[in-house]
């Protein structure tokens, strides 16, 4: 199983980048840890898509370095790296069975014939298809055919890693569902490195145990889905993840005030109490933001006191949507439209009331950044 | 809401019914009309049933054109179909390269078929000719009028020249429209050319294969212009395929009642062969419904 680290990667498709603007992805150094479970996850267009071809070799990135298990792959091509690619919309050779799909790639690197009937009746057990080996593969459903993709990729024995690009995409819904749980399966008994790129966020934070985030280019933050969700390095992080995403407020520092910060830059702002040690960092810095989670804010009709660990503000609750098991209230402070997550049985009415900022929950962000 | 019927629509397409019968059925049934008669004059007809049919198929030089055309066809489907396959997959897949060959390759379909002939008699002539002054001087006594193989192989070699470019083209197109994808995962899969071109190329093709070759029988059976102005069927008969000999025996010979015949018979072979390759493209491009559907 191999480690794999990415060098100083970059790709640009014109030759002579100058600024950021002009590389699909950006300058990146990073490790990727043997064994992992890995979502690439992204708006479309941020340099998934390429990231997982220069990692699968198919294609050579215009500058920087790849390297397995410390060994430099840059320039070998696909079929030497040990790598299994299952693409989004399914490949599989219509002419054959089902089982000589699965047998497809160890014969061209010449595996004798009784070990490879091993291993596919091996991998056929673990993916449930073992009913199907007599079968033609064309015509079959579309999910059954990403089971023979993904099938060629573990029966290799020398796979050390296994790249996903929006594999469930043509899949029905109930049966992405069964796919994903075998993903997992297969990810706990044979401890292969799975790396899945997606734009679907759920599916992202569900499968991975590390989940890099990408935009335009760029790897915003990398960290479990719950750091992604509980602590955003960026502010487009925080958009990104979450339905809805975080609440973010542009807002400024009063002069002469270290206590607060003003939301909005009419006269009568509202005033929101931060911790001093936050606004100490960004004095004298322009562009900053506040942030909060919809699960996070509070929001009620009633009054509450507010303390150093819950700020609390008057705003317009605008209207109160119930959605099942929870509602989602939104709310207007000072030109500002919130959302506001709340339990199912909550008493929140139209009308005046208060917003709760959880001292902790509040996030400020510097030029986009996370202040600390 | 229901489908209104509307027969005025009869009345469009009556004008190409008209100029249809005219050009195409009319003909046709006077074609029918000389096979079953024997015509001594002009107002002498004798109806003589199936007798021309049986007196031209057992004519054996009617055996003869018919054998020549056989091994000609196949001789040249079995060129031209893998040279075109050959061709298309050396064809750059995108750029101004691609236009330039694609213009470059279809150039030989823009030639009139006489033409075509006339191209090729003057190119294999041993005294002005490109071709058969390069022959000679390099010892070899080259003369398609008197020499029966290589009155053969001028043509073979003509039409390959004249028809491979339109394989290569239904081909250029067919490789054209398998996605990137496929190639990808091959190449994941540790396949290299020859498994790529077996199991992902050629069974995509398939489609447009079947096309070409559907195309390509019915003309070379057919054929008559080219040979005619390379050879006018010579030396002797050595190069009188199907169609040439039929016109011989009509406006040569005005024998109007075997050549009648046989004209029906040739349609016949035509439209049974065309029938079977068409029926096995449909179900070529109507897979079998899938064994299990989705639950």
């Amino acid at each position: 199983m191999a480690r794999i680290e990415l060098d100083g990667l970059a790709h640009a498709y014109r030759p002579n980048p100058q600024k950021p603007e002009d590389y699909a992805l950006r300058p990146l150094t990073m490790t990727w840890q043997d064994g992992g479970a890995y979502a690439l996850l992204g708006p479309s267009g941020c340099g998934k898509t390429t990231l997982l071809n220069i990692i699968s070799g198919l294609l050579r990135p215009s500058h920087g370095r790849v390297l397995f298990d410390g060994r430099d792959v840059t320039d070998l091509p696909t079929e030497a790296r040990n790598i299994a690619q299952v693409f989004q919309f399914p490949v599989i050779y219509d002419t054959m069975t089902v089982h000589d799909n699965l047998a497809f790639p160890l014969r061209n690197r010449r595996v004798p014939e009784p070990e490879v009937r091993v291993r596919v009746a091996h991998v056929a057990e673990l993916l449930e298809l073992t009913g199907d080996l007599k079968n033609r593969a064309r015509g079959l459903s579309a999910d059954l055919k990403q089971k023979i993709s993904l099938g060629r990729g573990l029966v290799r024995k020398d796979v050390a890693a296994i790249l996903f690009d929006e594999p469930l995409t043509v899949i029905d819904p109930h049966l992405k569902w069964q796919l994903r749980s075998k993903l997992k399966q297969i990810h706990f008994e044979l401890k292969l490195s799975l790396i899945y790129v997606t734009h679907d966020q759920v599916e992202a934070l569900t499968f991975a145990d590390q989940v890099v985030l990408m935009e335009g280019g760029a790897v915003m933050q990398t960290g479990t889905p719950q750091a992604l969700f509980e602590e955003p390095e960026h502010t487009f992080v925080g958009y990104f993840i979450g339905s809805p995403g975080m609440n973010l407020l542009p807002c400024s520092l009063e002069s002469g005030n270290t206590d607060a910060v003003l939301l909005g830059t009419q006269t009568g702002a509202p005033r929101l109490p931060m911790d001093a040690h936050l606004l100490e960092r960004v004095r004298g810095q322009g562009d900053l933001t506040v942030g909060i989670r919809p699960e996070f804010l509070g929001c009620s009709n009633t009054e509450e006191i507010g303390t150093s660990e819950t700020r609390v503000l008057p705003a317009v609750i605008a209207r109160v949507d119930d959605l099942g098991n929870y509602k989602l209230a939104t709310a207007q402070l000072g030109g500002y439209t919130l959302m506001a997550k709340l339990s199912e049985d909550a008493q929140v009415q139209v009308g005046p009331g208060w917003l709760s900022f959880p001292a902790h929950q509040t996030k400020l962000y510097s030029s986009s950044r996370l202040v600390r | 809401m229901m489908k209104t019927r509307n027969n005025k629509a009869w009345f469009l397409v009556l004008p190409v019914v008209i100029s249809v019968a005219f050009s195409a059925i009319i003909p046709l049934m006077t074609v029918i009309n000389y096979s079953v008669q024997d015509i001594i004059g002009p107002d002498q007809k004798v109806f003589v049933g199936l007798d021309w049919f049986k007196e031209v198929l057992r004519d054996p030089d009617l055996h003869g054109a018919f054998l020549r055309q056989l091994l000609f066809t196949l001789v040249v489907l079995a060129i031209e179909i893998p040279l075109g396959i050959l061709i298309a997959l050396s064809m750059p897949a995108r750029g101004w390269k691609a236009s330039l060959s694609l213009v470059l390759i279809a150039l030989p379909l823009l030639v009139p078929f006489n033409v075509v002939g006339t191209i090729w008699q003057i190119f294999g002539r041993a005294d002005i000719g490109l071709g058969g002054h390069f022959l000679a001087s390099l010892g070899i006594d080259y003369n398609y009028a008197t020499n029966p193989l290589h009155a053969w192989l001028t043509v073979i070699l003509m039409d390959v020249w004249h028809w491979t470019p339109l394989v290569a083209l239904l081909c250029y197109a067919g490789l054209r429209s398998i996605p990137e994808g496929y190639y990808q995962a091959a190449k994941i899969d540790g396949a290299r050319a020859w498994a790529t071109f077996r199991f992902i190329q050629l069974p995509k093709l398939s489609g447009v294969l079947m096309i070409g070759l559907l195309l390509r029988f019915m003309d070379s059976f057919m054929i008559y212009t080219e040979p005619f102005v390379l050879t006018g069927g010579g030396p002797g008969n050595a190069t009188t395929f199907l169609s040439i000999y039929l016109t011989k025996l009509a406006v040569g010979q005005f024998d109007l009642g075997p050549a009648a015949a046989f004209s029906l018979v040739y349609f016949l072979i035509i439209q049974v062969v065309s029938f079977v390759l068409f029926t096995l493209i449909q179900r070529n491009s109507n897979p079998t419904a899938t064994k299990q559907g989705t639950p």
